[in-house]
């Protein structure tokens, strides 16, 4: 029975279902539990296999995403894990957090008049069912190739890069700062969103393709980036350290007892198990407290909603802008909200308040409102004079961004810094200054996303591969960056 | 795993551990530190390293059982191991030739902090004094250590058994008043450091505090870490952990080193009401696990 277009544009989207908000704010349990095979084949079968589909120029790495929806519509799920093999690694991870709304679905010709069709959340399921099933290609033999190359972090864009090397048949070492791999995947984005064992079996995964992992391993302290050239006998080296230093409010009471940046918060939670009743590691007990989080990005939802599952009584958002800009994922401020977190839109934080012996009490906040649009295009909140009020907090968390790590690159006079701290490359080969030396992910481009750190991953692989086949290190294009004066 | 070569007391509750970790050692200088993890779930502390060994491949820690993570460490023996242990961290201590004496200050287990920057003072050419301070006798730590580089070294206890009686600051004061003072180096208690720091500010002398505030990565990356030095926000484990006495904010740094005081206390009481059998199950994972390699 053929359908038409018409009737297609009829059927609703399938809700992803979740977990009642009540109970999963008391938990640490994946809020999303994913589609039914019933659910994903309807909802496969939405799509229009457009002739020129937009929502493959929408995904920053142009998974093939009519083909690999058509595989899913037939029950071909190996097909369709094929499919999003050809262009991406990751795709349980990135199913779960890619911002698809300002991306394949966002571009996806349905999203204008109707609801687009919920290509993460296909893509998540593809990606389920391989790894429950273990329906995994099995590792094929690939002939040494005699070269070695140092992957330095072990977040997306370093283990997609260690993925595609080892594949090619090169020894691929991974150097790790943290005791556990998996970057911003482990110790920043909260187990209720991205399940730790999900990023542990791509870890797996990796070494069972050979790639070597050696934890506590801080380059430019306990082996400068020179040693791996020389000493330690690498023929390349990738550099994905992320961008981990977090940025402050720079605001009085900003060193009081309760005061946490992000990064702190979630670490502690995340990648060291303060939520277990028999952590080891110590938080603040949350317990019938309130909590103010500062920003409107992803690393604000977690920052929020994670101080809910450790029973805070309340939670809420400071934001400067409104919610049209908040950068978060819609659905996380979506979940945050049913969760009964609550949004102070247009505020900007003036001062923190505390008691005499330190600790936490309130913030001060002024309140703004939109001026004229700046360099960006979106509207400059501008304070309105004399509008302050004070909010009762026992516990705030800083989430306005985080810059590149400048610990490696102070380390290191050969590799070129941008005057935003990250590291100068050229982004089509992701070679940096320094010869031999390539990088991608959050230290080049600051902090952005997983999808675009695992793509440039891949791109510094395959210009790795081509460095180590050719010898050739294309000063041209170093050059070129130099005269320009980036 | 990093394998426990050599493990001893001495001092009361204060242990000597000798750990493989040959990069680390390689790189180490005076005034740095190390992050471990003691067991499979256990957290992240920072210990200084007092000593290295590239040769051997080894670093030499101190630690003092104060809480529960440096009490299971403080029960650990040479053929046992440390899950983690990550580093050199921080900035080494400047060291430079003074024209005046060169004096380090250290109370407690500090003296075992401000031991390799004693001796690179030492080694730099500068007659060196150390004020070491301790409760009683047998918290007086290195002193025949500190002596075998040829340091003049002034023990103080609190009650008199041993040494100078009464604070190492008082100590320091006379030496102030009696020599040319280049240098001061203090590492210890906080409020021995902010006392140093007062005895010294009148005369304008350098004078060099090692921080301890509480860490969690080590590398730069959470701020739990950060210190008021001359008004400005710092993050120890990168700026520092030395500072300008002068400048520190001691009363900041004291007040954030008891934000999880309820915890520690309530940790601490659950290990000492379970016996020796629950000890032995929470090491087990490090028990022996590197006995072979101590031996040999
Ligand atoms: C809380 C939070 C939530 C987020 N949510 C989302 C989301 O929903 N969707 C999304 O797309 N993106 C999200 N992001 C952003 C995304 O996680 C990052 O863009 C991405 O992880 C960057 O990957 P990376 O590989 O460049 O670096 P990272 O993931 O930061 O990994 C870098 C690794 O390098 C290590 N390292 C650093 N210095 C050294 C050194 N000198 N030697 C050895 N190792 C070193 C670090 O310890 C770390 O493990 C979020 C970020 C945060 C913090
Ligand atoms: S744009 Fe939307 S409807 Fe068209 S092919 Fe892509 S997913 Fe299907
Ligand atoms: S310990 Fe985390 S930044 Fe210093």
């Amino acid at each position: 029975m053929k359908v038409s277009r018409r009737e297609l544009m009829k059927l609703d989207r399938i809700e992803m279902p979740a977990r009642d908000p009540l109970e999963r704010a008391a938990c640490f349990d994946e809020v999303n539990i994913g589609l039914t095979p019933e659910e994903a084949t309807v909802e496969a079968m939405r799509c229009l296999h457009c002739k020129t589909p937009t929502c493959i120029d929408g995904c920053p790495v142009n998974i093939q995403i009519d083909q690999f929806i058509d595989r899913v519509a037939m029950g071909d799920i190996r097909g369709a894990a094929d499919v999003i093999r050809l262009d991406s690694l990751l795709p349980a991870i990135c199913g779960r957090v890619c911002p698809q709304e300002a991306q394949c679905e966002g571009a996806c010709v349905l999203d204008k008049k109707h609801k687009p069709i919920a290509i993460g959340h296909l893509e998540r399921y593809v990606a389920d069912t391989i790894r429950t099933y273990g329906l995994e290609p099995p590792v094929e033999h690939v002939e040494p190739s005699g070269k070695s190359v140092a992957i330095v972090g072990s977040g997306p864009a370093g283990l997609a890069c260690a993925a595609d090397l080892a594949k090619s048949g090169h020894r691929v070492r991974v150097f790790e700062a943290l005791h556990k791999p998996g970057g911003v995947l482990i110790y920043g984005i909260p187990e209720f969103r991205l399940p730790k064992s999900i990023v542990q079996s791509e870890i797996d995964g990796l070494k069972e393709l050979g790639v070597e992992f050696e934890m506590n391993a801080i380059i430019g302290r306990t082996i400068t980036m020179e040693e791996l050239l020389t000493e330690e006998g690498f023929d390349a080296v990738f550099v994905g350290v992320g961008a981990g230093l977090p940025r402050f409010l720079n605001i009085e009471g900003e060193n009081l007892i309760g005061v946490y940046s992000a990064n702190e918060f979630l670490t502690r939670v995340n990648l060291m198990g303060a939520f277990h009743e028999d952590t080891e590691t110590p938080i603040l007990d949350l317990t019938g407290k309130r909590v103010v989080v500062f920003g409107g990005g992803n690393t604000a939802m977690d920052s929020a909603r994670t101080p809910l599952r450790l029973g805070a009584k309340e939670v809420r958002v400071a934001y400067r802008r409104t919610e049209a800009e908040m950068p978060a994922r819609v659905e996380e401020v979506h979940h945050a909200k049913e969760e009964g977190i609550v949004f102070d839109f247009l505020v900007s934080p003036l001062e923190l308040l505390g008691d005499d012996d330190g600790w936490l009490t309130g913030v001060r906040l002024q309140r703004m409102e939109l001026g004229e649009p700046d360099d960006s295009g979106r509207r400059r909140p501008v304070p309105i004079e004399g509008d302050v009020f004070d909010l009762d907090a026992d516990v705030v968390i800083v989430a306005i961004g985080n810059s590149p790590n400048p610990l490696l690159p102070a380390t290191e006079p050969h590799l070129k810094q941008t005057r935003w701290g990250t590291l100068e490359v050229d982004e089509s080969t992701g070679r940096t200054t320094m010869p031999g030396v390539f990088a991608g992910g959050d230290i080049t481009t600051g902090g952005a996303t997983v999808i675009l750190a695992m793509g440039a991953g891949r791109v510094a692989a395959a210009s790795i591969n081509e460095y180590l086949e050719t010898g050739v290190w294309d000063r041209e294009a170093n050059e070129e960056l130099e005269t320009a004066g980036v | 795993m990093y394998p426990i070569l050599e493990a001893e007391s001495i001092a009361p509750d204060v242990r000597r551990i000798v750990v493989e970790a040959p990069k680390i050692a390689k790189k180490h200088r005076a005034g740095q530190f190390v992050i471990v993890r003691v067991t499979p779930e256990g957290e992240r502390i920072p210990l200084t390293i007092a000593e290295s060994d590239p040769a051997a491949g080894s670093i030499t820690l101190f630690v003092q059982a104060i809480g529960r993570t440096t009490r299971l460490m403080s029960e650990l023996e040479a053929g046992d191991c440390l899950v983690d242990v990550a580093g050199p961290l921080g900035r080494a201590s400047e060291i430079n030739r003074y024209d005046g004496v060169a004096v380090v200050v250290g109370g407690g287990v500090g003296t075992a902090i401000a031991y390799p920057i004693a001796c690179a003072l030492a080694a730099k050419g500068n007659r060196v004094i150390a004020i070491i301070g301790g409760r009683t006798k047998e918290y007086v730590l290195l002193e025949n250590e500190l002596r075998a580089h040829d340091i003049e070294v002034i023990p103080c206890t609190d009650d008199g058994s041993y040494g100078r009686m009464g604070f190492v600051t008082e100590a320091l004061a006379d030496v102030v008043a009696d020599e040319e003072v280049g240098v001061v180096f203090t590492i210890g208690p906080v409020p021995m450091m902010s006392a140093v720091a007062d005895v010294t500010r009148p005369s304008e002398i350098e004078t060099v505090a090692s921080l301890n505030p509480i860490m969690v990565d080590g590398t730069g990356m959470c701020g739990g870490c950060r210190v008021e030095v001359g008004g400005e926000t710092k993050f120890a484990c990168v700026d520092g952990p030395e500072f300008d006495a002068h400048e520190v904010n001691f009363r900041l740094l004291q007040r954030r080193n008891t934000s999880y005081r309820a915890f520690e206390t309530g940790q601490l009481s659950s290990l000492e009401s379970l016996d020796h059998e629950h000890h032995e199950q929470l090491l087990a994972p490090v028990r022996g696990a590197c006995a072979r390699r101590a031996m040999s």
